[in-house]
């Protein structure tokens, strides 16, 4: 994708290509039949892109950030209790305060709650795997949950997915829109993991994994893993000339 | 030029895979909760204006239904403007998981008339995930029956005219028709917005 000279003003970087996954990642098989064979046409930053729906403490409850309390008929989920936490920035590194963070993840047995999912192992009455918070004014986030399990799928024979949780975070413009996925730091399934393989460059790889903070791991209760993310920036002003891409 | 200057990279996208409902739509995947509402059309209060009905199937390549999708629709008022007066202007829409069939009902969005955006036409943003896209598909809808208004919309004018045809949402006794096609002849335009 080239950039577009016809862009308006104090756009959105557009997204090129080196950043993301291409659509068509053929060792990814599901996307295959899914891949548009067109790519998309770049209208850079349209006002109505620039803004993005807006969140408030009413759309969500206060435990929900809290993925061991709350679901089931009580009791506590089985699995490593975790606490993942981090920093909601934009492309200066400034904090986005009061944008929506939802997550989802498998049961320490590696398992969905979702009725799609045929995995053989145990559901666990006690965990739901769904998350939600608003960061805070520095840009700060925090979930306690279970360390989700590693599985097999349905891709190459023997494809194992990392043990991973999804991300789903909202910037202060919807064409920040980001879905992405978290993985732990040292699992040797991640360069393994066909979906990992689809970052076109594999340096990115550590921008997706989450590293054990012990600074703000609790002791004799939970490890604490640190994972930043970084939202789509906006384009340069005149005196940051470096080209895109690096 | 320092270190403190640099842009950060933006953090790379990842499939959201087949169990996005999870986190996303929490009802479909059986999980309830004091907010498993959040982003369901309807859930905003009543607003005035006029509201329409759209419905379509989202397919692939090969024609398959894309059941495990998610739609996310941001759009204007009824007077063309965004996250204002009480109206958030935005909410999710999930197929059906057997069919890829969805349909929602919201208010007609106005012409956005804000600087930088004279002669938009009105239409909805949509933004798709599933199970095998990976990075998140951006689209337009514009009502075909709008067609003095769309010949103005400079973002129509920047897609091949053999193309926009993808773009248009028909009229139909059932309200407005608007297919999804990832791939293949009659592909979906997608925009990177």
């Amino acid at each position: 994708m080239g950039r577009d000279a016809g862009m308006p003003p104090k756009g959105l970087r557009p997204r090129g290509a080196g950043l993301h996954p291409p659509a068509l990642t053929p060792a990814y098989r599901s996307s295959i039949a899914r891949a548009p064979h067109h790519p998309p046409i770049a209208i850079g930053g349209t006002a109505e892109s620039l803004h993005g729906p807006v969140f408030g403490h009413g759309d969500i409850a206060p435990d929900e950030a809290n993925l061991l309390a709350g679901y089931g008929s009580g009791g506590a989920p089985i699995g490593e209790r975790i606490i993942v936490h981090g920093r909601l920035l934009d492309g200066s590194g400034r904090p986005v305060p009061g944008a929506l963070i939802e997550i989802w993840q498998a049961n320490s047995a590696g398992r969905y709650r979702h009725p799609g999912d045929r995995h053989d192992a145990p559901l666990d009455p006690a965990f739901s795997g769904c998350g939600r918070t608003l960061s805070g004014a520095d840009g700060s986030y925090s979930f306690r949950t279970i360390r989700p399990g590693a599985y097999p799928w349905p891709n190459g024979g023997n494809d194992w997915r990392p043990a991973h949780i999804h991300f789903s975070v909202f910037g202060t413009a919807f064409a920040q829109r980001l879905v992405t996925q978290m993985y732990f730091e040292g699992d040797p399934l991640i360069p393994r993991c066909p979906i990992v393989a689809t970052l076109p460059d594999p340096a990115a790889v550590t921008r997706l994994v989450g590293r054990l903070d012990m600074d703000a791991s609790i002791p004799f209760d939970a490890l604490a893993y640190r994972f930043d993310i970084v939202l789509r920036g906006h384009e340069a002003t005149p005196f940051e000339t470096r080209p895109e891409g690096n | 030029m320092t270190d403190a200057n640099r842009p950060l990279p933006e953090t790379p996208s990842q499939t959201a895979g087949p169990y996005l409902h999870i986190g996303l739509a929490p009802r479909l995947a059986g999980i309830d909760g004091p907010c498993a509402a959040l982003g369901s059309p309807g859930a905003e209060p009543d607003l005035p204006g006029p509201r329409i009905r759209v419905s379509g199937t989202i397919t692939d390549g090969a024609g398959a239904p894309v059941g495990d999708a998610l739609l996310e629709v941001w759009q204007a008022d009824a007077d063309g403007r965004h996250a204002a007066g009480g109206f958030r202007g935005w909410f999710r829409v999930a197929p059906d998981a057997r069919t890829g069939a969805f349909q929602f009902e919201t208010l007609r969005p106005g012409a956005v008339d804000a600087p930088g955006l004279a002669g938009s036409a009105p239409h909805l943003s949509l933004w798709i995930i599933a199970r095998g896209i990976n990075t998140g598909l951006a689209t337009r809808l514009y009502f075909a029956d709008a067609a003095e208004a769309n010949a103005g919309d400079p973002v129509l004018a920047r897609v091949p005219l053999e193309r926009r045809a993808s773009l248009m949402a028909r009229p139909g006794p059932f309200g407005y028709h608007f297919d999804i096609r990832l791939q293949g002849p009659d592909e979906t335009v997608f925009f990177d917005f």
